[in-house]
């Protein structure tokens, strides 16, 4: 837990060289700009922000959870690029987000449900920002990608924690809460946990492509203990075995930074993921919550997408535009099928709902595909 | 695909390449020998309509899901460059498929390289649909401009439709010599239409059913029996203004040289068909399974005698019989340009072929002809204990694309 906002302060170090932040000092960090920390007071359906017109610099939050549901902060520039952002903040708990934010207009929200668009609000900073050039710009790409990646990797162990103690405590319904919970995290980054061959099908590996000899182990062998055999009794050092190896492949993710083409390349097999595995269900095929994972790799598309953006906007703004149209589309189509802070199962879904779903994904991933030849040009 | 020609070889030898192209064209009947070549994809009229019947279909219909006009008609001209471009042997795009940078998705799919053009034809159609969708919302602006014989087909007796194989707001036939090619030409416009269009269904069919000129030996339909004998050809052009080509004054100019096209998916039950007597079966069609003669007759094209009886004294050609209930003399006239595939779509899970025809037929007007004729046949064919209609739909096919500045609907949304 202590690490957590850590994550949030090595952010882009745009216009000073500021080292990726170490320790302790995050929590009570010079804050040049504003002088302490800004209250943010976040309820189920308000987001408090005590200051929005700020100087340049890093810029200090104190988000307190007032209200029943589980929530998160964020800090986004133009197209919903993170800036930084403090996932899973319990009902009654605060938590400190440092943010290093150059001048221009930005917005906060909080996540009620850690769903949605969330409650947002204007943020100004002001100063003056000399623009990035080209290389600049691609090389905070991968800065910016990784600070999202280390929030990530956080609530991804934290969940699969929780998810863990849940089976191991012979508790079905919370085990079963917390499965497409503690998923959305890995589904988010899936493109990095892939780089590493080994882990991944050990992690996430569907009962089909498990090779002979190999044991059938991970998120989706504990799946099916859960909602097709109904016995979890048996399943304590799978799910031991689950969060070693999360624990291995988040160390090496961290430890990962991705080059703008490979964040292009990504920002595409997250949505080729959703065309080929969650549309059709295979996927979750025993829990059927396949949108969970479906709305994360979109999610985790977009911030791919959102970390390249500065360059892109430099190199085909027409682009991004479309990029922001069709993003739009999913998350309308997709919303469609929400069902309280959660999604409706995928066989709930009618033929007509997934070909609409498969229609935006491939309007979307369409203009995707041309990224990497914009980073690469 | 490199070159427009390339592979006319076959061509009685001094042909070149460009001319045995054009042949194909202002020699409606040049036919076989085309196999390979290309045919010109500009002119008055679209091809794919009246050019001999190619061996291998891929029809497609699409859904238009944008509801932004602009993007629809910047797909029909994307489509148009990338059509005409295929048709003539190239890549769909102006790159090509492996001419590219490492790090794009090419701009044509690849699995035409090296392939000849085929007889390559790509025929574009709009539906009802597209001019008032099936809330009644008229999303394009289009609603005035609609045919009235793009009206919906009438239910038919016995239709079994499956809404999700019928219908759709725009369609494509895709035509050629080579299933690869035509395949290639579907994939690449349903890859440059993402986010614009969606595929609603498509349908592949593997031997043409109907000749289209003189030329072509009349093939057999899944039943074993000659199929199109009294077609529509590409030489009768008198009866080809009369029947296929809508004319000025029939509806919106914008049809003016168009035609409209009914497609109909028809399961046959081969299983029981072909449990039945060689007698039955000849009965039931009204010709002679070997030669294609009308009963009593001798030669396939022999005019139909209806009056001639059999020795046991009632007509030789039953009044049930599927020729006659379709033959124009039953009809007010109507004739159809047939232009139909047989399909095997694998099976059906209960031990058998999912086979039959993919009727195509063109004509001027749909409810002067195929839906008089479908009306008789639906209500006293015999032969309706041996199929099913499973889908139905109507485009109507504007007139042919002029030249390099005219595209599929110019005239349409103009």
């Amino acid at each position: 837990m202590r690490s957590r906002y850590l994550a949030t302060v090595a952010v882009a170090l745009l216009a000073g060289g500021l080292a990726a932040c170490s320790s302790d000092d995050a929590a009570t960090g010079d804050d040049a700009a504003a002088g302490g920390p800004i209250a943010v007071n976040a309820s189920d359906t308000t987001c408090e922000v005590g200051v929005t017109d700020v100087n340049a610099g890093t810029v200090q939050f104190k988000i307190t959870n007032k209200g029943g549901k589980v929530t998160e902060f964020y800090v986004y520039a133009t197209g919903d690029r993170v800036m930084g952002e403090v996932e899973n903040i319990a009902p009654g708990l605060s938590r400190e987000l440092h943010v290093e934010l150059p001048a221009g207009t930005y917005e906060t929200a909080c996540k009620p449900g850690m769903i949605g668009k969330g409650i947002r609000g204007p943020l100004k900073v002001n100063g003056s920002a000399a623009p990035l050039t080209e290389d600049a710009a691609l090389k905070d790409a991968t800065t910016s990608y990784q600070r999202y990646v280390k929030s990530q990797t956080d609530a991804l162990l934290e969940k699969t924690q929780e998810f863990v103690d849940a089976v191991k405590a012979g508790d079905a319904e919370k085990a079963k809460a917390l499965f497409p919970v503690a998923r959305t995290y890995w589904e988010r980054i899936e493109p990095v946990a892939e780089i590493f061959g080994d882990l991944d099908p050990k992690i996430d590996g569907r009962e089909e492509v498990i090779e002979e000899g190999m044991p059938f182990t991970g998120f989706h062998a504990i799946e099916r203990d859960l909602w097709q055999t109904g016995d979890i009794s048996k399943s304590g050092p799978m799910a031991d075995e689950l969060m070693v190896n999360v624990k291995e492949i988040v160390a090496k993710a961290t430890a990962e930074q991705l080059s703008p083409l490979q964040l292009a390349n990504g920002a595409k097999e997250l949505l080729d993921e959703v065309a080929t595995g969650k549309i059709t269900g295979e996927e979750d095929r025993y829990s059927h919550t396949d949108l969970w994972d479906f709305n994360a790799n979109v999610e985790g598309s977009k911030a791919a997408i959102a970390s390249l953006r500065p360059a892109l906007e430099q190199r085909d703004a027409a682009l991004v535009q479309q990029l922001d149209t069709e993003f739009a589309n999913v998350e309308t189509a997709l919303t469609k099928h929400r069902n309280g802070d959660g999604w409706k199962f995928h066989n709930e879904l009618s033929q007509a709902d997934l070909k609409e779903l498969s229609d935006v994904i491939n309007a979307l991933a369409e203009p995707i595909s041309k990224v990497a030849a914009v980073v690469a040009g | 695909m490199t070159l427009a020609g390339v592979g006319v070889a076959g061509l009685a030898g001094a042909a070149a390449g460009a001319s045995a192209v054009l042949a194909a064209d202002s020699d409606p009947a040049a036919g076989p020998s085309a196999a390979s070549g290309a045919v010109p994809f500009y002119g008055d009229h679209q091809a794919g309509i009246v050019t001999p019947a190619q061996d291998r279909l891929h029809f497609v219909a699409f859904d238009v899901i944008t509801k932004d006009r602009d993007r629809l008609v910047t797909l029909l001209q994307d489509w148009t460059a990338a059509a005409a471009r295929m048709t003539a042997g190239q890549d769909a795009g102006a790159i090509g498929a492996v001419n590219g940078i490492p790090e794009a998705p090419p701009d044509d799919t690849g699995e035409a390289l090296d392939l000849p053009p085929a007889g390559l034809t790509l025929t574009i159609g709009f539906g009802a649909t597209l001019f008032r969708d099936a809330a009644g919302t008229d999303r394009f602006g289009l609603a005035a401009r609609r045919p009235e014989a793009l009206s919906e087909l009438p239910r038919f007796p016995g239709d079994a439709l499956q809404p999700e194989i019928s219908g759709g707001d725009l369609c494509v036939q895709a035509c050629a010599n080579d299933p690869q090619v035509a395949v290639h030409a579907i994939r690449n416009l349903a890859r440059i239409g993402m986010g614009v269009v969606s595929v609603r269904w498509s349908q592949l069919g593997f031997g043409r059913t109907s000749s289209t000129s003189r030329d072509q030996v009349t093939p057999r339909n899944l039943f074993g029996f000659k199929d199109g004998t009294a077609n529509l050809k590409a030489e009768d052009t008198a009866l080809l203004d009369e029947h296929l080509w809508a004319q000025a004054g029939d509806g919106p100019s914008w049809m003016d040289g168009g035609s409209y096209v009914v497609s109909r998916k028809i399961r046959m039950i081969i299983e029981t068909w072909d449990r039945t007597s060689l007698g039955e079966q000849e009965t039931i069609v009204g010709r002679a399974k070997g030669s294609g003669a009308p009963l009593g007759q001798q030669g396939e094209f022999d005019e139909f005698d209806f009056s001639i009886k059999g020795s046991d004294g009632s007509p030789a050609i039953a009044d049930v019989a599927h020729v006659k209930l379709a033959h124009p003399t039953q009809n007010g006239g109507a004739r159809l340009l047939r232009r139909g595939y047989n399909f095997v779509d694998g099976s059906d899970g209960l031990g058998r072929l999912n086979a039959g025809l993919f009727f195509i037929a063109f004509q001027r007007d749909p409810r002067k002809a195929f839906v008089p004729i479908q009306l008789q046949l639906a209500r006293h064919d015999v032969m309706n204990e041996y199929i099913r209609h499973v889908s139905s739909a109507l485009f109507a096919c504007p007139p042919g694309v002029r030249d390099a500045g005219d595209h599929w609907g110019r005239s349409l949304f103009s």
